[in-house]
């Protein structure tokens, strides 16, 4: 499922550090929430993983062993080991793990390229954490938990509808 | 039948145990197992809360320690028989003709699954293994029909199992130097067949191009469906033809064939993909559940789906029902 240019283009056009101040907020939640994430990645913890969503002029590359993540636009072109691209509900799919890696490469709806050893160790880490993207951005969202939770929900059980 | 299911990681070990499984397999963070992939398998740990996971549940957990031992390192497998015995795996799946031997004489109450990679497909080959390690159960290589697999079955002293669903390889297996050839690395001895080191991927105008070892192996085609890469399922030029030579990307799919192997008597179907996500083993698990229970007519419908998360988009009975000389 495309993102609907609706949600896409005002996205697009926020500023670029309001994006990265935000998705550095939940990253870092997530991290909290899940702190054994990258105890799989073993030596490929010190790569750095670019992910672009084929429906909105992003890219965000994250390394995990300093525990960062950048969003630059995609003409940015941010040198990356491994990179990944797809729309963007189907990455967060994949990084909740609802749906199989291998499917959607097999289907053409995810590219891969760079350091592939590393790509993988990244992809069965993802798999095996327990990411439950409505209940994460929840506890991060304070009083509006119950709010973010029942709407990310929504937008989840929409998003998986197709690609299941 | 029993439906024996794969697991790469714990969240994919709970999601087979909850989906249906009966047994769960999987393997160690190391060479000692054929997915030997990076990211992937179980710390003595996690096998342990997992086992535990497994027996609440009713669930047989069996460890695969199916590679072949290295000259000189054989104690990282004998290493890993003894700790899968003592986390109290309900059947070690092994290959190695020395290590079903360091098993049988070190822990005789362990149960014995004889690995696919141990290639053995005749009566004599199967009851040798039987009677000289105790082998309680043998799976059968992708190589027999279902015909042949009947005809086998009263031949020989222990249960049989077959693979019924996921990946499929050439058909030689345990013997298999393909992926050695291009990379020195085979899943018969370190445990990766085509492995992610020596893949590459890269875009060539419209097409995706798969690098093995720094050989171009394949191309395809915007929005072709796409497959492993492995060089059995890689394009070749041959004279004047180009195409696949060995192996077309498709994945095994013989629940046509329920019944004729519950009647040949096999003891269990495996499902085959501890590489795959856990998304796909709960899908997976719980279809081929349901399949077992269901009538002939109502399999199709269910299994139907599986197909958009194959290798290539595509399944096929292969050997099981051999149509080429």
């Amino acid at each position: 499922m495309i993102l609907p240019k609706a949600i896409s283009q005002p996205i697009n056009r926020l500023p670029l550090p309001v994006i990265q101040r935000g998705t550095k907020l939940v990253f870092n939640q997530m991290l909290r929430q899940h702190p054994t994430l990258f105890d799989r990645l073993g030596d490929h913890a010190t790569k750095s993983f670019r992910f672009t969503p084929a429906d909105l002029n992003l890219s965000f590359l994250i390394v995990p062993a300093r525990r960062s993540i950048t969003v630059s636009r995609k003409s940015a072109r941010m040198p990356a080991d491994a990179s990944a691209g797809g729309p963007l509900l189907t990455l967060l799919a994949l990084l909740e793990g609802r749906i199989d890696g291998d499917a959607m490469f097999f289907a053409r709806s995810l590219s891969i390229s760079g350091d592939m050893e590393a790509m993988l160790a990244l992809r069965n880490a993802l798999d095996d954490s327990g990411f439950d993207l409505p209940r994460d951005l929840g506890k991060a969202a304070g009083p509006f938990a119950p709010l973010v939770t029942r709407l990310a929900e929504m937008v989840r059980q929409r998003a998986l509808v197709g690609l299941v | 039948m029993e439906l024996i299911c794969p697991a790469g990681t714990p969240a994919a070990y709970r999601e087979a145990v909850d989906a249906g499984a009966d047994a769960v397999y999987c393997g160690f963070r190391d060479e000692t197992n054929a997915r030997n992939f990076p990211g992937l398998n179980f710390t003595r740990e996690e096998l342990a809360a997992s086992i535990a996971y497994g027996k609440a549940r009713n669930v047989q957990t069996y460890v695969a320690l199916n590679t072949f031992m290295r000259a000189g390192a054989e104690r990282l497998w004998y290493k890993a028989a003894d700790d899968a015995v003592l986390l109290g795996a309900d059947a070690l799946i092994v290959a190695d003709l020395a290590l079903m031997a360091y098993i049988s004489e070190t822990h005789p109450r362990q149960r014995l699954h004889v690995s696919v990679q141990a290639s053995a497909s005749n009566a004599d080959a199967i009851n040798f293994l039987v009677q000289t390690f105790g082998a309680k159960r043998l799976v059968l290589p992708r190589v027999l029909t279902v015909a042949d697999i009947a005809a086998l079955a009263p031949k020989v002293a222990c249960e049989l199992e077959v693979f019924a669903f996921g990946g499929l390889c050439v058909m030689a297996e345990g013997r298999c130097s393909l992926s050695s050839y291009a990379t020195g690395l085979s899943p018969n001895m370190q445990g990766v067949c085509s492995p992610a080191s020596h893949v590459r991927y890269r875009e060539d105008g419209e097409e995706m191009v798969s690098e093995l070892g720094g050989y171009t192996i394949n191309r395809f085609g915007a929005d072709e469906p796409a497959g492993y890469p492995t060089l059995c399922k890689g394009r070749f030029h041959i004279a004047d033809d180009g195409g696949y030579a060995f192996e077309d990307p498709v994945s095994l799919d013989v629940m046509e064939h329920l019944d004729a192997l519950r009647a040949a008597g096999v003891t269990a179907l495996k499902i085959e993909g501890r590489q795959r996500g856990k998304a796909y083993v709960a899908e997976v698990v719980s279809r081929l559940r349901q399949a077992l229970a269901a009538t002939p007519e109502q399999r199709p419908a269910l299994l139907a789906h599986l197909r958009r998360l194959s290798e290539g988009q595509r399944t096929t009975a292969g050997a099981y029902e051999k149509k080429w000389r």
